[in-house]
């Protein structure tokens, strides 16, 4: 154990990772959710209601749109969790002692993120606006819900968990065993010897390295496939958006991923290293990603460190390829920190791969 | 320069750590020679070989091999240099067709189903070709790693330990081919720890510790060291060796069958040293040293020098 340090670090340090990420990154109950207003309605009443639902701790108003496309746009790209209408004539309509309509629209994408918030949102409208409901329309007090709250929950109407794990499960999948093949891949040609057959022969780094790669793109793309068709037939999760599109932007994953597996595989000195090595990179990789609790529900510091893998950008790409049907455009905002990360580690492995054994 | 040299470098180092695994080694090898490579386990050899042929980048020295310099020329090195390794390292899971036709291929062999064709013949493995290469005997192994490392007719042929696990038969064969080879100007740098392949061999390197010892035909070699040796045949042999083991002068005493070799640096000294047991019971002989001997001594007299 004293010659191995590297399992002495791992007994150590994924206790300790799982420490810090179930402790305090992990929160099942997410809040200060980002959320829109499309306000139509410029009444004092209107502002309260938002005071008070921001001060629900569960929403946190982070923009102002004008249009409903506007407010599409928002909640297709993610960069909102919910937009909340509050219609012309809700003043007038609360007035006249009118039910006034409140409409909601959640991305449901994960079911989890917004169950909590849309439950405090019908607990809140009873309370809300009860310091408003004096004097002329103290009548209405208790004898209705006051506001009448539709949600529109989006992309996954029924909440069905299972459109939000089976495409996450495809960029788990690929990162999982991309980085670890090609970890594997490399050091087992070291262990074995073949790697000193290899160097001596006149092939240059860039060809041995593309020569593994190609074929493990090609499982890759099978792997998709394959949760894909689980997706379509076994979890009828719906498929919105462009197929094509899709697999396109996966190569540009499973680069990024085998990239780190080539990374891995300068670093490690055997098989075992690289096994070690792989876990290490999936354990943040599946608790930070959003594939298992809620992103928006982790602490700032969880989020940055999130932000910066890989599968993050995926999961939201996927999700938002097939549920939400987005487009070239949505994607592109995702698709660059792939793009970048792919850069980043190609550029390390290479540079780390040895043309010679010292 | 009358000769035409293969490989010739300076001063070539390299250091693991601390440990300095071949220290200034400076080596010449002409065309068509074979030069056997000897050694104790751990004295640099496998080290060296891999510096010729860019395995391994020196911490010092310079020179070529097959006129590319060995620093940067790599690249051109690879391409016309045939390596053995000396642990068995091709593919397993291959079969021996596969992996001869894959080193072709990272060759680019012209015509390479027919060179493939030609090396499996030449192996006389034609029947068994399409046999995993990882259930081939450890005799098996090193002949398929050794048509691979020439199936893309290098000019020059780093094999270590080539015969390790090799049965004689095969050896010879083996050893026919080199000299066959050799004729047709391909040269060899061959490493290994048989005392009779040495004596094959057009010259000989001696490296112990890193440090070359000595460099050059196998009656020179013999030669530098000015050993005297005797043969001595006679009743409890044994303890003969341990007796006279004991005695200054007397550097070996080693048993060969019914005769014991005492061979010591110094003519005089040694004469002394076995005088009192020139008896009737013991005949003895001057011989000439032999190869092994020399070697022995030369390696424990270096032990002697660097340990102070
Ligand atoms: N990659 C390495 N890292 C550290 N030390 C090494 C490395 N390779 C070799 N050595 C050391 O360098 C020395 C020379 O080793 P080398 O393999 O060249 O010996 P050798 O002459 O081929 O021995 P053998 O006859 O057993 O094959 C040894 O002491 C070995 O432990
Ligand atoms: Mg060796």
């Amino acid at each position: 154990m004293r010659r191995d340090r590297l399992t002495f670090g791992m007994m150590i340090g994924i206790p300790l990772i799982q420490l810090t990420l179930f402790g305090f990154a992990i929160n099942a109950d997410p809040k200060h959710l980002p959320a829109a207003v499309l306000l139509a309605d410029q009444g004092p009443q209107g502002r309260t209601l938002l005071y008070a639902i921001q001060n629900s701790q569960y929403f946190h108003f982070i923009r102002e749109v004008k249009t409903q496309a506007e407010a599409q746009d928002a909640l297709a790209r993610g960069e909102v969790q919910f937009v909340i209408n509050i219609p012309e004539n809700f003043t007038r309509a609360l007035l006249r002692g009118q039910l006034p309509s409140i409409l909601v629209e959640a991305d449901a994408t994960d079911p989890a993120a917004t169950g909590n918030a849309l439950g405090s949102l019908r607990v809140l409208f009873n309370t809300a606006l009860q310091n408003d409901l004096k004097g002329p329309l103290a009548y209405l007090t208790g004898t209705i819900g006051p506001i009448d709250l539709r949600v529109h929950a989006l992309y996954n109407p029924e909440a069905i968990t299972q459109y939000n794990i089976v495409p996450g499960l495809m960029g788990v999948v690929l990162t999982m065993t991309m980085v670890l093949i090609t970890g594997l891949a490399i050091t087992r040609e070291r262990e074995s010897g073949t790697m000193e057959n290899l160097l001596s022969m006149p092939t240059r780094p860039l060809e041995v390295l593309i020569g593994k790669i190609i074929p493990y793109i090609l499982v890759g793309y099978i792997q998709v496939g394959l949760v894909l068709l689980a997706a379509r037939f076994l979890f009828h999760v719906p498929m919105v958006g462009n197929l094509i599109l899709l697999l396109v932007v996966s190569l540009v994953f499973i680069t990024a991923n085998l990239a780190i597996g080539i990374t891995i595989s300068t670093l490690a000195q055997n098989q075992r290293q690289a096994m070690q090595m792989s876990m290490f990179f999936f354990l943040p990789n599946i608790m930070l990603s959003g594939f298992m609790f809620p992103f928006r529900g982790m602490p700032g510091w969880a989020q940055v460190l999130g932000e910066m893998l890989p599968l993050t950008h995926f999961l939201r790409i996927i999700r938002g390829i097939l549920l939400k049907g987005n487009g070239l455009n949505d994607v592109a905002l995702q698709l660059w920190p792939i793009a970048l990360f792919a850069a980043g580690a190609l550029t390390i492995g290479v540079k780390r791969y040895r043309q010679t054994l010292d | 320069m009358v000769y035409n040299l293969a490989v010739d470098v300076q001063g070539m180092t390299k250091r693991f750590g601390s440990l300095t695994a071949v220290n200034h080694v400076d080596l010449q090898i002409r065309a068509g020679e074979i030069c056997g490579f000897l050694g104790p386990n751990g004295s640099g050899k496998t080290t060296f070989i891999r510096m010729l042929c860019g395995l391994l980048r020196p911490d010092e020295g310079s020179g070529t091999c097959l006129s590319h310099n060995v620093l940067t020329g790599s690249e051109a090195i690879k391409r016309e240099v045939g390596y053995m390794t000396q642990r068995f390292s091709f593919y397993e899971d291959l079969s021996i067709a596969e992996n001869l036709d894959f080193v072709a291929r990272m060759y680019s062999v012209n015509n390479r189903r027919e060179a493939v064709q030609r090396s499996v013949e030449q192996l006389g493995l034609t029947n068994r070709k399409n046999q995993l290469a990882g259930q081939l005997s450890g005799g098996w192994k090193q002949r398929l790693a050794l048509a691979a490392c020439m199936i893309h007719q290098p000019k020059l042929l780093l094999l270590d330990e080539p015969t390790a696990g090799v049965d004689p038969k095969a050896r010879r064969e083996f050893w026919e081919e080199i000299h066959q080879l050799a004729g047709q100007g391909l040269t060899f740098l061959i490493a290994t720890h048989y005392m009779d392949e040495a004596e094959r061999c057009h010259r000989l390197a001696l490296i112990v510790n890193g440090r070359l010892l000595t460099h050059g035909t196998v009656a020179e070699v013999i030669g530098k060291a000015s050993l005297t040796t005797w043969s001595v045949s006679g009743p409890n042999l044994l303890k003969l060796a341990q007796q006279l083991r004991q005695r200054s002068g007397v550097d070996q005493a080693v048993p060969f069958g019914d005769i014991l070799h005492v061979s010591g640096g110094d003519t005089a000294t040694l004469e002394q040293a076995i005088a009192p047991f020139r008896t009737e019971q013991y005949e003895w002989h001057a011989v000439e040293s032999g190869l092994e001997d020399v070697f022995i001594h030369l390696m424990d007299s270096s032990k002697e020098n660097s340990l102070p």
